[in-house]
């Protein structure tokens, strides 16, 4: 009994030891871990401080949604030796977060708000950056039998008489601001009605909100492909000029604000613009959803898609 | 269903791949996890103790605070803390904004109540009595906080898990003031988001395995270490 008392003793204070040891360990690896992460960061800012300071990027969220944040980001990194943190907002948001200098430079989607940026004096430089298009979805059943409808105002009209039900992100996105203006160009006022659902979320999640409810949405063709395999939704309206979903980059003008790195906005928004920028974008998407999702706009202008 | 095996098969896919991002996840996970817990035991342990044993002004105002501060919605925390860390905040010149450092002190600041609050609870639990009877004998009053705190071990440790179950879960403070930047700031939580929001269901399963997997490690560890303090009594 005694000596199977001490034997318990015995294993019992090996395992402490054991879990003391792991402890140790984990604490270690956490220290090295979170020291190196310093070192490094501290080296980075000392010598960014003369030439390559840190790049905060203000993303509209269908950029990350399409993967193609992950095709850019590294490539501008490596080309150009520059650090990035991206933020993926809303175009509201990362126009706010431009108008508050928080972040560099911005890649968004929304012509009208960010001509009033550049107005307001916040942004500048504005250059667009590639296109693709928006589409209207719907349930296969489609109960406005807006199917083919080529003007939007129109399908728009008849889902709004039909009171089939509609999902607006209603997020202060392009995407929502586009729906907004398009509502406008109607005779409806959507907001308040029983069929017209806000749901206050990104693309993604309003893509799936609107599949659980076979309810119709306005979605970016990208988004909508990349998350087309969890998705019952047809496309049901598209080609029309209105539709158009354009992008752009923006530097934050450094003027109104001292800390904003402008050099490095500006290598980001050259290195889209550039040769090797937009081949990636021309070519992204093949792989992943089998077709092109943007099409490369360096050189145009918005009156080119008649804005 | 068949998504759920599917998850499983590719969460050890990943892992034994040994998956560049997935593995740089893992590591950011933990450390963010691992110093905000570290911290906020450094913190509300002796803090605990001392509400639990001494008298102070204001101390029933402190302890409800605690209280509601272990209510502390992880989103109001991010919030918080973007507003003073971000640049024109009023720290803002330490570039902190998006970095590992300001997702740990958002975390902290959501863990750190829960574990004051549950360390109090537990040195309250102990017999009060003994601190008397310790007294009477002749011990310092440092000495009696540690021995209470050594007798409380059981409930302490419980607070410590609370406190790391609430940091590893943590998504909207981690999404706000880390920025979700990948092989930066891109921690389980954020990753899974990320992954749903892509519509990659299959990937974000398998993180989500991951997770639980890594939580249950680290859970079950300090479980053990709980359990072996109390058979030594």
């Amino acid at each position: 009994m005694k000596h199977n008392k001490t034997l318990l003793k015995g294993g019992q204070s090996n395992m402490k030891k054991f879990l003391n040891i792991i402890l140790a360990i984990y604490l270690g690896v956490l220290l090295v871990g979170c020291s190196s992460n310093a070192s490094s960061s501290e080296n980075k800012s000392s010598s960014n401080a003369s030439e390559k300071k840190e790049v905060i990027l203000g993303m509209t969220t269908g950029i990350e949604d399409a993967g193609l944040l992950d095709v850019i980001i590294p490539a501008f990194e490596k080309e150009t030796g520059y650090k990035t943190k991206t933020v993926s907002v809303g175009t509201g948001q990362a126009l706010a977060l431009a108008q508050k200098g928080e972040v560099d430079a911005i890649f968004v989607n929304s012509p009208p708000a960010e001509k009033q940026a550049l107005k307001d004096g916040y942004i500048i430089n504005r250059r667009l950056a590639m296109h693709n298009d928006f589409v209207v979805i719907g349930p296969e059943s489609d109960n406005a039998k807006i199917k083919g409808t080529k003007d939007v105002l129109q399908a728009l009209t008849t889902i709004a008489n039909t009171q089939s039900q509609f999902i607006s992100r209603a997020d202060d996105s392009g995407t929502n601001k586009l729906e907004m203006s398009l509502w406008k160009q109607t005779s409806v006022t959507p907001k308040g009605s029983p069929w017209y659902v806000e749901a206050g979320a990104g693309m993604s999640q309003t893509l799936k909100i609107a599949n659980e409810k076979n309810a119709y949405t306005i979605t970016d063709r990208a988004t909508y492909l990349f998350n087309k395999k969890v998705l019952s939704l047809p496309v049901l309206s598209e080609g029309d000029p209105k539709l158009i979903n354009l992008y752009s980059v923006s530097e934050v003008n450094k003027e109104k604000f001292s800390r904003v790195n402008s050099e490095g906005a500006k290598a980001f928004t050259d290195f889209v613009l550039s040769k090797n920028g937009q081949e990636l974008i021309a070519k992204h998407g093949k792989e992943q959803v089998g077709q092109y999702l943007f099409t490369a706009d360096g050189g145009k202008a918005d009156k080119d898609y008649g804005f | 269903m068949d998504m759920i095996i599917n998850g499983i098969m590719h969460a050890l896919e990943l892992l034994i791949k040994g998956d560049k991002d997935i593995l740089n996840i893992i590591i950011v996970t933990l450390q963010v996890s691992g110093a905000a817990t570290l911290i906020s035991v450094a913190v509300g342990i002796p803090l605990g103790t001392l509400m639990a044993l001494r008298d102070f002004r204001g101390k029933n105002i402190l302890s409800s605070l605690v209280n509601f501060g272990m209510g502390l919605p992880p989103v109001v925390a991010g919030l918080l803390v973007t507003l003073i860390l971000w640049r024109y905040g009023p720290l803002g010149s330490m570039n902190l904004m998006y970095t590992i450092p300001a997702m740990v002190i958002a975390q902290s600041l959501v863990a750190t109540p829960i574990i004051t609050g549950l360390s109090f609870a537990a040195i309250l639990n102990i017999n009060p009595k003994l601190k008397f009877q310790l007294l009477s004998l002749g011990a310092e009053p440092f000495q009696v906080s540690l021995i209470l705190v050594k007798e409380a071990k059981l409930g302490l440790m419980a607070a410590v898990i609370a406190g790391f179950g609430r940091v590893i879960s943590e998504v909207g403070a981690a999404m706000m003031v880390g920025g979700n930047v990948r092989g930066k700031t891109r921690i389980l939580t954020t990753a899974i988001v990320l992954e749903v929001d892509k519509g990659n269901y299959d990937i974000a399963i398998a993180i989500a395995i991951i997770l639980l997997l890594i939580t249950y490690i680290v859970v079950a560890l300090l479980t053990f270490l709980q359990h072996n303090e109390r058979s030594n009594w």
